[in-house]
């Protein structure tokens, strides 16, 4: 069906009332009666052996409750943080995996590193506590230089990772990339540094746990994505409180972009706490805290060739990555530079050859791992900023190279040369249609009139392809992965006819409540004000995944279909028994079964009602009730494509770039609710333009101290920074899932950065800059225009 | 040093006792359980937890409480007419899609309100994003909130607040 | 933040009396900076003396010549104050552009100015304007007052009352603020009056400074050509991730033409 609420219906935010009226419910603002608050004491040294802890003064200290150190931990025998992606190294051995302990020991391996924990009865007495823990510290030199990781005499992060080298890994046939280039009429060389970022969701990270005596019963709040996937790694690997006697709840979430997916050490040292100290607790983040040890991410150092034809053709790639980890593995880490990265290669085009290596290195820095697009972004920077290069060097048209190597539509189902097989999209349009709302055409005559201002404007293109939706079990499974990336939903009605749809997806953000209450209310016809979606609690919802990967709708939203399914079969079922008909006649249309050809109906609340006051029902054939689960697995990931467009004008003569125009147009296949598709993108596009731009982690290189540790020195992005975007779509619909969507929530952030850096380069090209690191910060273009200048000059 | 504090917040009269450091966000959320206003960072640069003091825009994570004694404050809380009815401004967020994680949303509300007031009810796109230059969002890119608040503009000025 | 005793004066001699008679007793204006430093736990004050009741403090007066404005005027209302706009428009400007709206509504032009933040913009018009800083004990001159990095001419109990700025014939002020703080990283006020000319520059070394090549030049001739060959050492020039000491020595030069421009206009 289709209505003003239905599938494709810019229909306004259910959750919105809550948050615009000061009443949504963060971790933070939970009432716990009688809580005690943690404060964490962290190292401030990147690298340095722990002599001694005194906690005596500290214990002294007003309002303290409790102190733990990791020798606690130990004592009490829980486990380490973990990695839950194996990637097997170009040998076939699993990647260095060195102990993660959820509080140093003997050894702190970076500015933030966890050391104490103190438990008081209210938060400044305890940090006035952690002031009065004396550490005897014996500093050691730090590595956070990740170009020099692998470096003989480099200092050692771990004795478990010789060299530092987590893993060398590789896809692709070498001799044959090789063979390719020694052919190739013309080959582009590029070194690029993917710039280290800080996710910075607004809501810094949170947790509070209780435990009740009587039960054994352990409740944690957690600012989490994912609370399920939470509650398994504390149960199954950290704490070993069973499964089924924690429960993880995730309510509102103030934005993720994915560093929210992994299991901290502060919240299971929280979760750890509450039977110990027989009090609730909760801690919250400082932004300052935020900084030193939310994961962060990207972060690359890369050498990519690109192989062409003469007649402009790809013919092969080649890339050679190393890729920072931090101190320790994340979560999913290892995952992010290698099948999240490396399988993206191939981005909208044929070329034919592919070959990637990737080594992953740990440093004295806080770990990285996935922060919104993961390993996509980092691999449409390659490309797309190699095959403008390319284009820049043979003269071309930057659209008209791409265009000649798009992947044809009819060639869809493509196969990778690494890996993926693209399962749906048509390219040329795209780039068409941003071409057509960019006023490409136009272009040169505003290059000249900002010129005549003593402006440099420049134009660039990024056409992005991402695998998202993640994913099927199976490929996962295949590529090391330690758990199901499957989906569940149930639709559970009342029996007044009112629905909760319960998914394992988390909506931080996405505006969940909305998007599955349409797709509900669109194939069952129930109103809208009387669907709840319900997320976020372990205790309440079948099992789930959560939110990450652009997956929610393809996965998520697929389930929900499955389970309204089920409901129309079920239904279909009482409907017959109610109408006297046979369920093979009954048919479901606007809300309502009927029999074809006759004027026999009944609601579905009808049927809803009957099925829970079973007095006429056919009780020997269906049980009564009207609820029902599903478990949605992809066939394929999904594969969303576009193209963005920016345009600026930079001041030569402080640096300054400003974003004049950002064009995106996108293929996400069928859109549920169009005003938060665009959402989506925005938000994701800033994050995209901040990399190029404004955001960079700084560590010093000497004692590995974060200098870029606060809004006053992390440059993020703020709105006069920007230009009102403009939006425009293509749809080919995903074959494989119920709903033909793809993913939106990532696209912004994949495409952004090479489309901006290409226009940066393309502005100072007729100045003889050749090439500007990200993010192109005044200070940093003013630099690349004197060196220009500099080197015209000798 | 505890000392008393008194000041009405959304029309009520509140008073409690406080220690000195005790910031008026914390007296908000922490004393009067008003968990509305946010706070997302420690150095007065994100916004989320803007408020009214006396008709003013303020930061409530830069002020002591106690600075804000005899004061009228108001709150996102405190915004909407009544129950089933918002603000104009909170309205045009809604219609506009211009939140989404609503961590940052009370103090962007907040901050929007007493933009519009100040410049008359007359903004253009490029006054709007100067004058969010104290608030941080992490989600929308901004776009959409500077179209809610050159929505709520002239409904503001219609419904007289 | 460490707790510390809170005192809230309702007149000038009764807080000098506050803060003479403690042992590590802070004044406190708009509490822009004071806060946010106590937050991070980077000062330890026994006391702190809130000028915020001091009512004789704020105010903004046009006394002959002079744009007289109480220290407790916050800079939102230095922004929009018709008087200033109308006898020192680049003043009302600088105000204008300081921090974030939330921030202009409380912080004020005494906070600022006795804190000496070498990122601030009001010591930039203070000293380019030649403003006098009144204090309840007597009358400093702009060009002595500025010690230092977060230091001034005030002595122990002294609080500034009021800054009078004199009239210039023509006056503008270039900032370009920090990417991430928006602080000035460098901050060029010039101001062309009867007696000369000054070139002040804020953000960029330890404290606030004059351009005397500058001033000369542009004492002689009045235009953004005047100047666009004289360079300011970068040597005692601050230094950080966002801005190296040649980088900001050349936005000196930058924002000194582009506010003799803007002057010009």
């Amino acid at each position: 069906m289709t209505s003003a609420t239905g599938i494709g219906a810019r229909v306004v935010r259910t959750e919105d009332k809550r948050f615009l009226t000061g009443t949504g419910r963060y971790v933070d603002d939970l009432p716990l009666a009688r809580a005690t608050y943690a404060y964490f004491l962290r190292s401030p040294h990147a690298h340095a052996k722990i002599k001694s802890i005194d906690i005596s003064a500290a214990e002294k200290s007003p309002g303290v409750v409790n102190i733990f150190t990791g020798k606690d931990l130990v004592d009490a025998k829980v486990g380490g943080l973990i990695c839950g992606w194996v990637v097997k190294d170009k040998n076939g051995e699993p990647h260095k995996s060195p102990p993660h302990p959820v509080m140093a020991v003997d050894t702190v391996r970076y500015v933030g590193d966890t050391v104490a924990m103190v438990v008081a009865n209210s938060y400044d007495e305890a940090k006035d506590a952690a002031e009065a823990i004396r550490v005897d510290y014996e500093v050691l030199p730090a590595i956070v230089d990740l170009a020099k990781a692998f470096d003989k005499g480099a200092p050692q992060v771990h004795a478990e990772a010789p060299g530092n080298l987590i893993y060398d890994w590789e896809i692709g046939v070498k001799a044959d990339v090789d063979a390719a280039f020694a052919k190739a009429a013309h080959v582009t060389k590029m070194d690029i540094v993917n710039n280290r970022l800080i996710p910075n969701a607004m809501e810094p990270r949170a947790a509070a746990a209780e435990y009740d005596k009587g039960t054994g019963n352990y409740t944690l709040w957690s600012t989490s994505q994912n609370p399920h996937v939470l509650r398994l790694i504390l149960s199954a690997f950290v704490l070993g409180i069973p499964e089924h006697k924690l429960r993880v709840i995730a309510p509102d979430v103030g934005g993720g972009f994915g560093s929210k997916i992994f299991c901290y050490a502060d919240e299971t040292m929280v979760c750890w706490a509450a039977s110990r100290v027989g009090r609730p607790i909760k801690w919250t983040a400082e932004r300052t805290e935020s900084f030193q040890t939310d994961c962060h991410g990207r972060d690359h150092v890369t050498h990519a060739e690109l192989a062409l034809d003469k007649d402009g053709k790809f013919l092969a790639l080649k890339v050679e990555t190393i890729a920072n980890m931090g101190a320790y593995l994340s979560t999913f880490s290892t995952a992010v530079p290698t099948y999240l990265y490396a399988t993206l290669l191939a981005g909208q085009y044929t070329t034919p050859l592919i070959y990637a290596n990737v080594k992953a290195a740990v440093t004295h820095t806080a770990p990285v791992d996935a922060y919104r697009g993961a390993g996509r972004p980092e691999a449409t920077f390659v490309i797309e900023t190699i095959v403008s290069k390319a284009a820049a060097e043979l003269k071309m048209d930057p659209a008209e190279l791409r265009r000649k190597n798009f992947i044809p539509a009819e060639a869809f189902p493509y196969q990778t040369p690494v890996a993926l097989q693209y399962d749906s999209g048509n390219y040329p349009p795209i780039i068409d249609e941003a071409m057509r709302i960019a006023d490409y055409a136009g272009f040169e005559a505003r290059r000249a009139e900002a010129k005549s201002r003593g402006k440099l404007r420049g134009i660039g293109f990024s056409s992005y392809i991402e695998a998202c939706g993640l994913a099927p079990s199976q490929v996962i499974g295949q590529l090391g992965g330690g758990v199901g990336q499957w989906e569940s939903a149930q639709i559970k009605f009342n029996p007044t006819g009112n629905v909760q749809v319960i998914t394992g997806s988390h909506s931080h953000g996405q505006g969940h409540e909305t998007t599955f209450a349409q797709l509900v209310h669109d194939r069952l016809g129930v109103p809208m004000d009387q669907i709840e979606v319900v997320h976020g609690d372990t205790s309440t919802t079948t099992f789930g995944m959560g939110t990450y990967g652009s997956r929610s709708l393809a996965v998520g939203g697929s389930a929900i279909m499955k389970a309204t399914d089920k409901i129309i079969a079920k239904g279909k079922k009482i409907a017959a028994h109610l109408m006297e008909a046979d369920v093979a006649d009954v048919v479901f249309e606007n809300g309502t079964f009927k029999v074809a050809g006759t004027d026999k109906a009944v609601p579905l609340a009808q049927a809803v009602f009957a099925a829970y006051v079973p007095h006429n029902y056919p009780l020997a054939e269906i049980e009564p009730g009207m609820d029902e689960n599903a478990f949605y697995d992809p066939a394929n990931f999904v594969y969303p494509a576009g193209t963005q467009i920016c345009e600026v004008e930079i001041d030569p003569e402080t640096g300054i770039v400003e974003v004049i125009a950002h064009t995106a147009v996108d293929d996400f296949g069928n859109i549920i609710n169009p005003m938060i598709v665009e959402g989506q993108v925005h938000g994701g596009i800033v994050q995209g333009v901040g990399q190029a731009l404004f955001e960079g982690a700084v560590y010093d290189k000497n004692t590995g101290q974060l200098l870029s540790g606060s809004f006053m020195d992390y440059t993020m992005p703020r709105a006069d920074n920007f230009p009102s975007f403009k939006l425009g779509y293509k749809v080919t619909p995903c074959p494989h899932n119920p709903l033909g969507v793809k993913g939106c929530g990532e696209a912004g952030a994949i495409a952004a950065p090479a489309a901006v850096m290409n226009a940066v380069h393309n502005a100072l090209a007729p100045i003889g800059v050749k090439h500007v690191e990200m993010p192109a910060t005044p200070l940093n273009v003013w630099q690349s225009i004197q060196g220009a200048q500099r080197a015209a000059a000798e | 040093m505890t000392i008393s504090v008194a000041m009405t917040v959304n029309g009520k009269s509140v008073s409690g006792k406080v220690e000195a450091r005790t910031l008026l966000v914390q007296f908000l959320r922490e004393h009067l359980g008003m968990t509305g206003t946010h706070v997302g960072c420690d150095t007065s640069q994100c916004g989320a937890c803007v408020v009214h003091v006396d008709g003013q825009s303020v930061k409530s994570c830069t002020m002591l409480a106690v600075q804000a004694e005899g004061a009228k404050v108001t709150t996102i809380e405190g915004l909407a007419p009544s129950a089933d009815k918002l603000h104009p401004m909170q309205e045009a967020f809604r219609d506009n899609h211009a939140l989404q994680c609503g961590f940052c949303t009370p103090g962007m509300v907040m901050s929007a309100i007493d933009m519009v007031k100040r410049h008359n009810y007359q903004l253009d796109e490029a006054t709007v994003r100067r004058e969010l230059e104290g608030n941080l969002c992490r989600c929308t890119g901004y776009h959409n909130i500077v179209k809610a608040i050159l929505a709520a503009a002239p409904a503001m000025k219609s419904a007289g607040v | 933040m460490y707790d510390f005793a809170y005192h809230r004066p309702k007149s000038v001699a009764d807080a000098v009396a506050l803060l003479k008679g403690k042992e590590e007793a802070r004044p406190m204006s708009g509490g822009m900076t004071l806060i946010p430093t106590l937050k991070q736990r980077l000062a330890k004050p026994s006391d702190v003396v809130d000028l915020g009741g001091v009512k004789e403090l704020a105010g903004i007066k046009v006394e002959g010549g002079n744009v007289v404005i109480g220290a407790m005027t916050k800079h939102g209302d230095v922004a929009t104050s018709a008087d200033v706009k109308a006898h020192i428009p680049a003043l009302a400007d600088l105000a204008g552009h300081i921090g974030d709206p939330q921030v202009r509504n409380r912080g004020t032009i005494g906070g600022s100015v006795a804190n000496a933040d070498p990122a601030a913009d009001y010591p930039a018009a203070v000293v380019a304007l030649n403003a006098t800083v009144t204090t309840n004990t007597g009358k400093h001159a702009a060009d002595g007052f500025f010690k230092g990095l977060f230091e001034t001419a005030l002595g122990e109990g002294e609080i500034i009352t009021s800054i009078s700025f004199p009239k210039p014939e023509k006056a503008a002020y270039m900032k370009f603020p920090n990417p991430a703080s928006r602080y000035a990283m460098v901050g060029v006020f010039v101001a062309k009056t009867a007696s000369g000319v000054r070139v002040a520059v804020t953000g960029a070394g330890p404290s606030v400074f004059r351009v005397k090549a500058m001033e000369e030049a542009l004492s002689k001739n009045f235009s953004s050509d005047a100047i666009k060959d004289i360079k300011v050492p970068a040597t005692d020039l601050n230094s950080d991730i966002h801005g190296s000491a040649e980088y900001r020595a050349h936005l000196v030069g930058v924002m000194a033409r582009r506010a003799v421009d803007k002057a010009n206009k």
